[in-house]
């Protein structure tokens, strides 16, 4: 019998590894799991690249685990903020290094790392410093720049209902990023409000079919 | 001259969007559009983080943290809105299925080039969003600020000082002296606030002006 429920944070993320590329769900703290994060901070895993819209708000969640040294490099769009000073301490003092993303483009390279597309093309950025040193291309009457996708060991993502399969539903714009960090990680876990019988949730609104889904902690 | 104030800005440009219309508000002072929009007008407002039919701000101890804009505030949803993830989200923003986007900026260029995210300041840490997808793939981008900088510069400049968010992506200007197209062949001046020529504009603005729109 299949049954992708774990008992806790900790024993879903015992097993990620120092250096590990960990997809963090959320904008801002809508979707964010900040049980799984607190766990990894607990775990202690170091070096990470963390992957996610942005860097931190206020102290707890990634805020904690960027705070806590643990992150070598974040991949987003939107660091700074007016309560991301973990993240901007570290920054000024070059503790942690940022790969910044457009932010369509950063979904669509999440996307495309789960969709198994080896790069596209997008206009986004194009003439601007983010698209320095990229390939570029004119197709048509446009000019796009070359984009490769993300791949991720771990996805932590948070959703709202999960079945014991991992169908996924979520809640409002807490859904962002969830669906597809969940489809571009070797190992996705899903932090949910509620766990249900398989079948109670309607096929068709389940969102992250559990192909996506590896472990499930209800919390 | 009567210059606009930030409300007068948001309903000049509020005027002009259509019934039917889908449109993207950018973080500030567009975000102050929603609230000029012409009532009995059918308007679905965008959100980059998965929201279409975007209402007003909940009620104070109404607010959910699951239900926020791009600006991370708390919003509602109007009956008929939708939520989707983030590659379906810029999506459409990409994909040209959003009518306006309307954004504020640092600099306009002549030629329509768009600053405005990021300063260039050594010491500041950059942060971009959504704002190069938006410049890119919105049907119309509409800009929205101040005529002239704190010490007095035209903010419609002939080649932009700061980075960069998009190239010759910006239609039309509104600030807070007037409204201006931005074509092939230049800028258009449209209108201008109450006691505001031509001419004294031009001088404020030094980019060449042309007088005469070219009617949309």
């Amino acid at each position: 019998m299949i049954n992708k429920l774990v008992a806790s944070p900790e024993a879903a993320l015992a097993d990620v590894p120092d250096g590990a590329t960990v997809m963090i769900h959320g904008f801002g703290n809508a979707g964010m799991p900040v049980a799984l994060i607190d766990a990894l901070i607990a775990q202690g895993a170091k070096g990470l690249t963390i992957v996610n819209n942005n860097a931190g708000n206020a102290d707890a969640g990634l805020a904690a685990l960027i705070g806590a040294k643990r992150v070598r490099k974040i991949i987003c769009s939107f660091p700074r903020q007016t309560d991301s000073w973990h993240f901007d301490r570290l920054y000024r003092a070059g503790e942690i290094e940022l790969e910044l993303v457009p932010q369509g483009t950063l979904a669509e390279r999440i996307r495309a790392g789960g969709a198994g597309i080896g790069a596209f093309f997008t206009p986004t950025a194009y003439g601007t410093k983010l698209a320095e040193g990229k390939e570029t291309r004119r197709i048509g009457d446009r000019d796009y720049v070359l984009e490769y996708p993300i791949h991720a060991d771990y996805a932590l993502i948070k959703a709202d209902r999960a079945d014991r399969w991992g169908n996924l539903t979520y809640r409002k714009t807490a859904r962002n990023f969830g669906p597809i960090m969940a489809m571009a990680a070797k190992c996705t876990v899903a932090q949910v409000r509620e766990t249900v019988e398989l079948g109670a949730i309607d096929p068709e609104h389940v969102v992250t079919p559990g192909i996506f889904v590896k472990r499930i902690v209800k919390h | 001259m009567k210059k606009l104030d930030r409300k007068q800005m948001a309903a000049r440009v509020a005027r002009d969007i259509p019934e039917g219309a889908y449109v993207n508000l950018g973080i500030g002072l567009p975000t102050l559009v929603a609230d000029f929009l012409p009532k009995g007008r059918e308007i679905i407002l965008h959100s980059e983080n998965g929201v279409l039919g975007v209402g007003p701000k909940p009620a104070p101890g109404e607010e959910d943290e699951d239900l926020i804009n791009a600006g991370k505030e708390p919003v509602t949803l109007l009956t008929g809105g939708a939520f989707f993830h983030h590659a379906d989200s810029f999506g459409m923003i990409r994909g040209r299925h959003l009518d306006f986007a309307i954004l504020g900026a640092f600099q306009v260029s002549a030629a329509g080039d768009l600053a405005n995210w990021h300063t260039g300041g050594a010491d500041a840490i950059p942060a971009v969003g959504g704002a190069m997808d938006l410049a890119v793939g919105a049907k119309k981008v509409l800009v929205m600020m101040e005529h002239l900088t704190k010490d007095g510069k035209s903010k419609v400049v002939e080649r932009c000082t700061y980075p960069l968010t998009g190239a010759r992506c910006v239609d039309r200007i509104y600030t807070d002296l007037a409204v201006i197209d931005v074509k092939p062949d230049g800028l258009h001046v449209v209108e201008t606030v109450e006691g505001l020529s031509f001419e004294e504009l031009q001088r404020l603005t030094g980019v060449p002006l042309k007088k005469t729109p070219i009617a949309a």
